[in-house]
């Protein structure tokens, strides 16, 4: 394989029961899970973005390609981004047979995580209901139970009383301004720890000798023999990037940015189809385990589950100014508040602790882009809008593939940036959670 | 809250108004090349900084204007109306 090659497998250093028990009992402390890596300037494979797609991609492409010489590059600390920032849901019910195929893989890599990478990541497989308020989503819930049937995923559209059974707090009266006609229940779907998936993968390639650089932000990406400004884009060479610490060299550059994938895309000279919205959430306080499923409802665009904590985290569709400011405003409050009290009438008097929000790179297809771009040796797995976090394993494993072969797998073709030249667009837009 | 300034109606809750995106100049659909049209169609500088976008005053005075805002910050230049070029904005309407 030429240039990418040397191999140093080594698993990770095991957790285990006995182990805490040991550690506990002698009051020894904990080693940091990962290095502090002193600042080299040749790798073989640069990753930008440390979240759960970078340290994924970097986690894979060393386990399963023995590509091991690779920097990971975060301008902040890892999982800082999307990472940290979004409501931990993981699905497949989707409506393409693309996505779907796609993100069952996702689903298959979840639920072997935790030992796979020896960190619990706290899977919870509760069951996912898609609420049905018109006939019309309805419809597109039956279209999506077939679609999902077809590709042998757990999936089925029930009625109001089977919904009351699963989730008793729930109104299903036929009172409400928007009364719930039916839901799409997807049995595997749930929820997971966000911060441990970045932890665990984190852990997983430092251990393979990955280089996992925090504080180091990208400020240029070096490209030569392009048919742009200084070189520069389609038909150039990447040849590293310059950081806040110095220039890195590489061949392979990939682009795991959210939020920032226009940004730092438009360094190398590669324009892309995205517009980044901000994604406000919130969170209450802890109360006593009520709601034991995930409850999405499009048409009054909210999300809402519960944690081990007993908080209840809700999250909306995307602002819908585009900008890169995460700051919180009163509008989406007053509106969630507003729609979740028609599903749930009765948390009226719990209180809200804190919203936050992240930015999300929409695409005009609802789709990711993913592989090779016009300028050599520079990858993208970006646009990955409200959707990011439930692929990220299924991302890096196939990210890695494309990198390392060189050629990208048949599961992401679909995904590859020319097909909005080519005008072969992905329609997902049916099946986004919300608000699409 | 973003407070936009319609060149009508004055400032205004962005929420009030309808945002469509970055501004662009539109290829001839007779004569451009399908690359060309698709590009129109999809592809954004997306730029974290300054950048000249539409609004449509749809509750007010129902005009479509343009305006420079700054992604990051929020801030916000002169709006202009179709046809004008006034305002610290440089260069005419794309």
């Amino acid at each position: 394989m030429g240039i990418l090659s040397g191999s140093k497998k080594k698993p990770p250093a095991k957790y285990s029961a006995v182990g805490l028990a040991w550690r506990g009992l002698r009051k020894q402390s904990w080693p940091r899970i990962w290095r502090e890596p002193e600042f080299r300037n040749t790798y073989d494979v640069i990753i930008i973005g440390g979240g759960v797609h970078g340290l994924a991609t970097a986690y894979y492409l060393a386990a399963n390609h023995g590509i091991t010489n690779v920097a990971v590059v975060d301008k902040q600390y890892l999982g800082s981004g999307g990472s940290g920032r979004n409501t931990a849901i993981v699905r497949s019910n989707y409506l393409t047979p693309e996505g779907v195929a796609f993100y069952d893989r996702s689903l298959e890599l979840y639920n072997s995580m935790s030992s796979d990478l020896n960190l619990n990541v706290m899977f919870s497989e509760r069951g996912h209901l898609t609420l049905a308020h018109t006939d019309s989503a309805l419809r597109t819930m039956n279209w999506r139970a077939e679609v999902n049937k077809l590709q042998g995923i757990d999936s089925a559209v029930i009625d109001p009383a089977e919904i009351k059974k699963l989730t008793p707090s729930l109104d299903v009266s036929a009172e409400t301004r928007y009364p719930i006609l039916g839901a799409l229940y997807h049995p595997p779907g749930g929820t997971i720890r966000h911060d441990a998936v970045v932890w665990g993968y984190a852990r997983g390639a430092d251990a393979y000798g990955v280089d996992l650089y925090q504080k180091t932000e990208v400020l240029d990406i070096l490209v030569e023999g392009g048919s742009g400004p200084e070189g520069k884009g389609p038909g150039g060479t990447v040849k590293g990037v310059r950081t806040n610490r110095g220039d890195m060299h590489a061949p392979i550059v990939v682009n795991c940015t959210a939020g920032w994938a226009s940004h730092l895309s438009n360094m190398a000279g590669v324009t892309l189809p995205i517009t980044t919205h901000p994604l406000q959430a919130a969170v209450t306080e802890p109360v006593k385990t009520f709601l034991p499923t995930v409850v999405v409802s499009g048409s009054l665009h909210v999300y809402v589950s519960q944690t081990d904590r007993g908080e209840l985290v809700f999250g909306a569709s995307v602002d819908p100014v585009a900008t890169y400011n995460m700051g919180g405003t009163l509008e989406f409050t007053e509106e969630l508040a507003g729609h979740v009290l028609e599903l749930m009438p009765g948390i009226s008097k719990m209180r809200l602790l804190r919203q936050w929000a992240g930015l999300c790179d929409m695409t005009p297809d609802y789709s990711p882009v993913m592989g090779p771009t016009p300028v050599d040796g520079f990858y993208v797995d970006v646009g990955w809008g409200t959707y990011g976090f439930k692929a990220g394993p299924v991302s890096g494993e196939q990210m890695a593939a494309c990198v390392a072969n060189r050629a990208t797998p048949d599961l992401i073709k679909p995904f590859e940036l020319r097909r909005f030249t080519e005008g072969a667009l992905v329609g997902e837009k049916g099946a986004a959670a919300v608000g699409h | 809250m973003l407070l936009v300034p319609c060149p009508n109606c004055g400032p205004r809750n962005a929420a009030d108004l309808t945002y469509n995106g970055e501004s662009h100049r539109r290829p001839d659909p007779k004569i451009c090349t399908p690359e060309e049209w698709r590009t129109y169609l999809y592809l954004r500088e997306n730029p974290s900084g300054w950048l000249r976008e539409n609004w449509y005053c749809g509750s007010g005075c129902r005009k479509h204007f343009q305006i420079e805002r700054h992604t990051l910050t929020g801030e916000l230049r002169e709006p202009i109306l179709p046809g004008e070029k006034t305002g610290t904005t440089k260069g005419d309407m794309k």
